[in-house]
C-alpha cells in the first residue's frame, strides 16, 4: 500500500467514525448505490432535518461529497456526479406533515413518495396537479428534476405549485423560504431555484404545495394524425399545427393535450383532458374540432402521463427494453405552433443518421420527450466531440443491426438542438450513457450560465453537492 | 469630488441629455413611490431608451461604486422605489414599446415601462389578455410587476406574475446583459428573479405568457349581516371543489367609505359583502354559479344580485376597487396593510384584529381577497390628533404579527420595500435570511442594486469587504431604522 493509499485509508476512517458519531443510521454502500457509475462509500438514511444537518457538518469537516437521493428513480438522469462520498437518502423522511384541506395547501417531507402523497390527498377530495411521469418519484426528487407531465398545460409545474421549502445547505444550515401561504411575496424565493437544481445547492427536507381540488369529471378525446412527413410535405404538419392550435386554444379549456409518435412509421395520436364541471360538454366540443373519427374515452390512453419508451430497433419488431445502460431520453422545448415542423425534423435526422425515436408530451405547452436507444456499443465508441458537426453527412454514421450507435445519437442530438434553438427553443439530454453526452453535450443553450455558476458557489463554495450533476459543471 | 459627481460626469457622456437629470426641483418629483411615507430626493435620475442604456448606466454605477434604484410608473405600496440620495434613480417610463405579439405562440415581448393593461388592450382583438391584474393595472408597468411579482384580484385561479412570465432580459448589477429563461436548465433563475424587488437587476424586456379570454365571466354581490357569514360563504364554496376567478370581501367600515366616495349602492344593512366571480367555459360557469348561489344563500346571504352584463358587472367591482382611496372619505389619514394568512385562520385574524380596534381606539376598514387569505386592512387615523398616528402604526404593525402568529406571511402582494424590511426577522430565521443573502450575493456581490431593501441587515458578500458606504438616508432621516 502506498503512502497515499494510507493517507486515503485514515481519511476514510476518520470520517466513517464521525459519520457513526452523529447516531445517524449509515451502511456501507454496494454496487447498486452507485449514481451514474460512481460508487458512494456511504450510504447515510436520516430521519429528522436535524440528522440531515448534522450529516452535512460531517461532510463540510472532512470534505465528503454528498447526492441526495429519494426513488432513486432519476439518478440515472442529468450528469453522474465527479465524486460522491456519501449517498443521502431521503427514503425515511416520508411523512406528511400538514394538510390543511381548508387552505388547500400541503406540507410533505422530500422521501414521501408522490403515489403516497395522492393517495393522502384523495382522501380529502384534493390533489397535487402535476402526473409526474416516473412511479416512484419523490417530492425531493420532483423539485430537483422539476419533472412535470401532461396537465402543466393548465398548472404549470413543480415551480408553479411549490410554495414553500425547506433545506439543508452543504454547510448543515437549515433554512427555510416561502410559507404556507399561497400569496406571499417575502424575500427571495429559493425553493425555485432548488426547483431543477439536481441536488446541487443543498438537500430538500420537506416542501409545500398549493393544493387543487380533485376533479369531478374526466373525460379524454383522442385523434390519430398522419406523422409529420419528411420535406416537402407541409399538409400533414399543418393539419397537425391547426388541430394543435385549436384545441389548445379551445374555450373548452383543456386541461392537457398531449401528443404520442411512439413508432417512426405510424400514426400520432393527439390526446386531450377536460376536467371539472361539465367535461362531457367540453369534450363534445373538442370532438367537434378534432373531427367525426376522434373518440370520447372514460379513461386515459394507456401511454398516458408515461415516458416514451425507444421503439424497436427495427421496423415491425416489438419494442424491447435493454435497460437504463443505452438509453437516450431527449426533452424539447419549444413554442408550440413550432411542434409540427420540429416533428417532420425529428422524422428527417432520424431518416438520415438511422435512429429510430419515440415521442410523447405536452404539445400545447411545447415540451416534448424524445427516447432512443444509442446502441450497445454506446460505452465504448471512441471520437471526438461529434457535437459540433451537425448536419454533415451522417452515412459512416449509420447504426447497423444493433440500432443506432453513439456517433449517431450525438449527431441526432445536434441536429435536433440546432434545430430547436434557431427558434428560440432548447433541446436537453435529460439522460444517456456517457459517450452521447459527452459528444452532445448535455444541456444545450443556457444564458444565464454565469450566474448560474455564482449561485452554486454562494451555496456550495467547497463544491461538494452532487458535484457536476447540473449545468456548467455545476 | 464624491463617487457621484465622478459618475454624474460620465453619465453625461453616455447618455443623450435629455435622458439625465439633476435639476433639484425635477429630482424632487421622484422622491417617493405609492407609498408617500417614505421620501428621499434621488441623487441624479436617468431615463433611457435601451437595455444598452440601461446597461450603460449600471455599468458605471458598478465602476463609481454608487448604488442605483429602478422605478417604473411608481405605483408601488411598499417603498420598493424609495430613491438613494447618493446614488442614482434608473426610470423606465421610456422604455414603453410593444416589441413582439406573438398570437399563434400567446406570447409577447415588451419592455420594462409598458403598462399591464396596455399588453392586455394590444391584444385584446384577439380574444387574447394577460392575466395578472394588479389594481393599479392602468398605470403600474410590467417591469415593476416583475419586479413585485404583482398579483391581483384574480390570482386565486390564475396565480401571479412569475406564473405568466416566460422570460425576461436583465441588466445585471454588474451590467450586463443575460437573458433568464423558463426553458433553460439548471436553476429557476427566472423565478428567484421575478419579485426580488429590483435588488438583482433591472428588467429591460420581459416576454408574457398570453391567455385566451375566458367564454363566460359571471359576476355576483352577496350581502351579509356580519364577516362571519360571509366567510362561512367563503369556506363552502372551497369546500365545493369550486375555484372562483376572484372573491373578495368587504366589511361594514369599508362598504361605508366606499358608499362616501363612489356610491356604490351596496345593500343596505349589510355588515359585509362578497363579490364573486366565476369565469371559464360556459357550461362550466353555468353551474357552478347556481352552486356559489345556493352556497351563499345557505350561509346566511340575505340579498344576492347577478351581474347581467358588463356595465352591471362593473359596478358590483366599483366598490371594491376603489376602497384604497375611499377610505380618505372617512378618515382625514390612512394606513393600506397588507398581510396573508391560511385562509382557514381568517376567522380568528379577524376577531383578532376588532381586539386591537378597541384596545387602541383605532379604526380599521377590512377589505380582502378572501379566497387566499390575503388581507388589506385600512387602519384610519386623524393625523391632526397627538399620538394617533403612532397608535394606527402599532395596529398595522400588530396586525402583521397576527399573521405570522397565524402561520402566514407580512406581505401577499405589496413587497417588502423599505417599508417591511424590519418585519422580515419576525418571519424568518436569521439563517433562513443568510441563506437568502447567498442569492442576493451571487447577483450583486457589491450590493449595489436598490439597497437597503428587503433585507434588514444587508450582509456583506465575501469578496468584497466594506462595501457600505455612510449610513442610509432614511436612517439619518430618522425615517427608518436598521438592525
Amino acid at each position: 500500500m502506498g503512502t497515499r493509499a494510507v493517507e486515503d485509508a485514515g481519511r476514510d476512517e476518520r470520517a466513517g467514525k464521525a459519520l457513526a458519531a452523529t447516531g445517524v443510521t449509515v451502511r456501507p454502500a454496494v454496487p447498486g448505490d452507485a449514481v451514474g457509475r460512481v460508487r458512494p462509500r456511504w450510504v447515510v438514511l436520516p430521519e429528522t432535518a436535524g440528522e440531515i444537518a448534522a450529516v452535512m457538518r460531517v461532510s463540510a469537516e472532512h470534505d465528503l461529497a454528498v447526492v441526495p437521493a429519494g426513488g432513486g428513480t432519476k439518478l440515472h438522469w442529468g450528469a453522474p456526479p465527479s465524486r460522491c462520498d456519501i449517498l443521502l437518502d431521503t427514503c425515511c423522511l416520508n411523512a406528511v406533515i400538514e394538510h390543511v384541506a381548508g387552505d388547500l395547501v400541503v406540507r410533505a417531507q422530500a422521501g414521501l413518495t408522490l403515489e403516497a402523497l395522492r393517495e393522502a390527498l384523495a382522501a380529502a377530495g384534493q390533489e397535487l396537479a402535476l402526473d409526474v411521469p416516473v412511479p416512484g418519484t419523490t417530492v425531493g426528487g420532483l423539485v430537483a428534476t422539476a419533472l412535470a407531465g401532461p396537465r402543466r398545460f393548465r398548472y404549470g409545474t413543480a415551480r408553479d405549485l411549490l410554495i414553500g421549502i425547506t433545506v439543508v445547505l452543504p454547510d448543515g444550515t437549515v433554512a427555510r423560504s416561502g410559507g404556507k401561504v399561497v400569496k406571499n411575496v417575502a424575500g427571495y424565493d429559493v425553493g425555485k431555484l432548488f426547483t431543477g437544481s439536481y441536488g446541487t445547492l443543498g438537500v430538500v427536507v420537506d416542501a409545500t404545495f398549493r393544493l387543487h381540488p380533485l376533479p369531478a369529471d374526466r373525460a379524454w378525446v383522442t385523434a390519430g394524425f398522419e406523422p409529420p412527413g419528411p420535406l416537402g410535405d407541409a399538409d400533414r404538419a399543418a393539419g397537425l399545427g391547426a388541430a394543435l392550435a385549436a384545441v389548445s386554444g379551445s374555450q373548452a379549456e383543456p386541461s392537457a393535450v398531449e401528443l404520442d409518435w411512439p413508432d417512426p412509421d405510424g400514426p400520432c395520436v393527439m390526446a386531450v383532458l377536460l376536467e371539472g364541471t361539465a367535461a362531457d360538454t367540453r369534450a363534445a366540443a373538442v370532438r367537434g374540432l378534432l373531427g367525426p373519427d376522434s373518440d370520447l374515452r372514460p379513461t386515459p390512453p394507456p401511454w398516458w402521463g408515461r415516458l416514451p419508451e425507444p421503439p424497436a430497433a427495427q421496423k415491425g419488431e416489438a419494442p424491447e427494453s435493454r435497460g437504463r445502460e443505452d438509453e437516450v431520453l431527449l426533452e424539447l422545448r419549444i413554442t408550440p405552433p413550432r411542434v409540427p415542423g420540429v416533428l417532420a425534423e425529428v422524422r428527417r435526422a432520424a431518416g438520415d443518421l438511422g435512429v429510430r425515436a419515440a415521442v410523447r408530451g405536452a404539445a400545447a405547452s411545447g415540451v416534448l420527450h424524445i427516447a432512443l436507444h444509442a446502441g450497445t456499443d454506446a460505452g465504448t465508441v471512441p471520437g471526438t466531440d461529434a457535437g459540433t458537426d451537425a448536419g454533415t453527412d451522417a452515412g459512416t454514421d449509420r447504426g447497423t443491426d444493433g440500432g443506432t450507435d453513439a456517433g449517431a445519437a450525438a449527431r441526432f442530438v445536434a441536429r435536433l438542438r440546432a434545430e430547436a434553438e434557431d427558434g428560440g427553443g432548447r433541446l436537453l439530454v435529460v439522460a444517456a450513457p456517457e459517450e452521447v453526452a459527452r459528444r452532445a453535450g448535455r444541456w444545450g443553450r443556457v444564458g444565464a450560465l454565469t450566474l448560474m455558476r455564482r449561485i452554486k458557489e454562494r451555496f456550495d463554495p467547497d463544491g461538494r453537492m452532487s458535484p457536476g450533476r447540473s449545468v456548467g459543471g455545476t | 469630488m464624491s463617487a457621484l459627481e465622478s459618475l454624474t460626469a460620465r453619465l453625461r457622456d453616455a447618455l443623450p441629455p435629455d435622458a439625465l437629470i439633476t435639476d433639484p426641483v425635477r429630482l424632487r418629483t421622484y422622491e417617493c413611490d405609492g407609498l408617500t411615507v417614505h421620501r428621499a430626493t434621488p441623487g441624479v435620475v436617468v431615463l433611457p431608451d435601451s437595455a444598452e442604456q440601461v446597461a450603460a448606466v449600471v455599468g458605471l454605477c458598478a465602476e463609481h461604486g454608487v448604488p442605483f434604484v429602478a422605478r417604473g410608473s411608481g405605483t408601488g405600496l411598499s417603498g420598493g422605489a424609495l430613491p438613494r440620495t447618493d446614488g442614482v434613480l434608473i426610470v423606465t417610463s421610456r422604455m414603453r414599446r410593444i416589441l413582439e405579439v406573438d398570437v399563434p405562440g400567446r406570447r409577447a415581448v415588451v419592455e420594462p415601462g409598458v403598462t399591464n393593461l396596455a399588453i392586455t388592450e394590444a391584444v385584446r382583438d384577439q380574444g387574447l389578455y394577460y392575466a395578472p391584474d394588479p389594481s393599479s393595472q392602468q398605470i403600474c408597468s410590467i417591469g415593476g410587476n416583475v419586479a413585485e411579482n404583482s398579483g391581483g384580484a384574480h390570482c386565486l385561479k390564475y396565480g401571479f406574475t412569475v406564473n405568466h412570465v416566460l422570460a425576461v432580459e436583465i441588466v445585471t448589477p454588474d451590467g450586463e446583459i443575460v437573458e433568464l429563461s423558463e426553458q433553460d436548465a439548471g436553476y429557476d433563475l427566472l423565478g428567484a428573479f421575478i419579485g426580488s424587488e429590483g435588488t438583482l437587476g433591472i428588467a429591460t424586456k420581459i416576454t408574457v405568457r398570453l391567455s385566451r379570454a375566458p367564454e363566460a365571466v359571471t359576476t355576483l354581490l352577496a350581502a351579509f349581516t356580519g364577516i362571519e357569514a360571509g366567510g362561512r360563504a367563503v369556506s363552502a364554496v372551497i369546500a365545493a371543489g369550486v375555484v372562483p376567478a376572484a372573491i373578495e370581501m368587504m366589511d361594514a367600515l369599508a362598504i361605508e367609505a366606499a358608499e362616501a366616495a363612489v356610491r356604490c349602492e351596496y345593500p343596505e344593512g349589510a355588515g359585509a359583502v362578497l363579490v364573486v366571480e366565476l369565469d371559464g367555459p360556459k357550461a362550466a360557469v353555468d353551474r357552478e354559479f347556481a352552486e356559489v348561489e345556493r352556497l351563499c344563500r345557505e350561509s346566511g346571504a340575505f340579498e344576492i344580485r347577478i351581474a347581467a352584463s358588463a356595465e352591471e358587472r362593473a359596478a358590483i367591482w366599483k366598490g371594491r376597487k376603489s376602497a384604497f382611496a375611499a377610505v380618505g372619505r372617512i378618515s382625514p389619514a390612512y394606513i393600506v396593510q397588507d398581510g396573508v394568512v391560511p385562509r382557514t385562520a381568517l376567522p380568528g385574524v379577524l376577531a383578532g384584529i376588532d381586539r386591537l380596534q378597541e384596545e387602541y381606539g383605532i379604526r380599521v376598514a377590512n377589505v380582502f381577497h378572501a379566497g387566499d387569505g390575503n388581507l388589506h386592512p385600512l387602519v384610519l387615523f386623524d393625523d391632526a390628533v397627538p399620538g394617533e398616528e403612532e397608535r394606527a402604526e402599532a395596529v398595522s404593525g400588530l396586525i402583521l404579527d397576527l399573521c405570522i402568529e397565524h402561520g402566514g406571511s407580512i406581505t401577499g402582494e405589496h413587497g417588502v420595500g423599505v417599508d417591511k424590511s424590519r418585519y422580515m426577522p419576525r418571519m424568518f430565521s436569521a439563517d433562513d435570511l443568510d441563506a437568502m443573502q447567498l442569492v442576493r450575493c451571487a447577483f450583486d456581490p457589491r450590493g449595489l442594486s436598490n439597497p437597503g431593501k428587503v433585507f434588514p441587515t444587508p450582509r456583506l458578500c465575501g469578496e468584497v469587504p466594506g462595501v457600505r458606504r455612510g449610513v442610509h438616508p432614511l436612517v439619518e432621516a430618522g425615517l427608518a431604522e436598521q438592525f
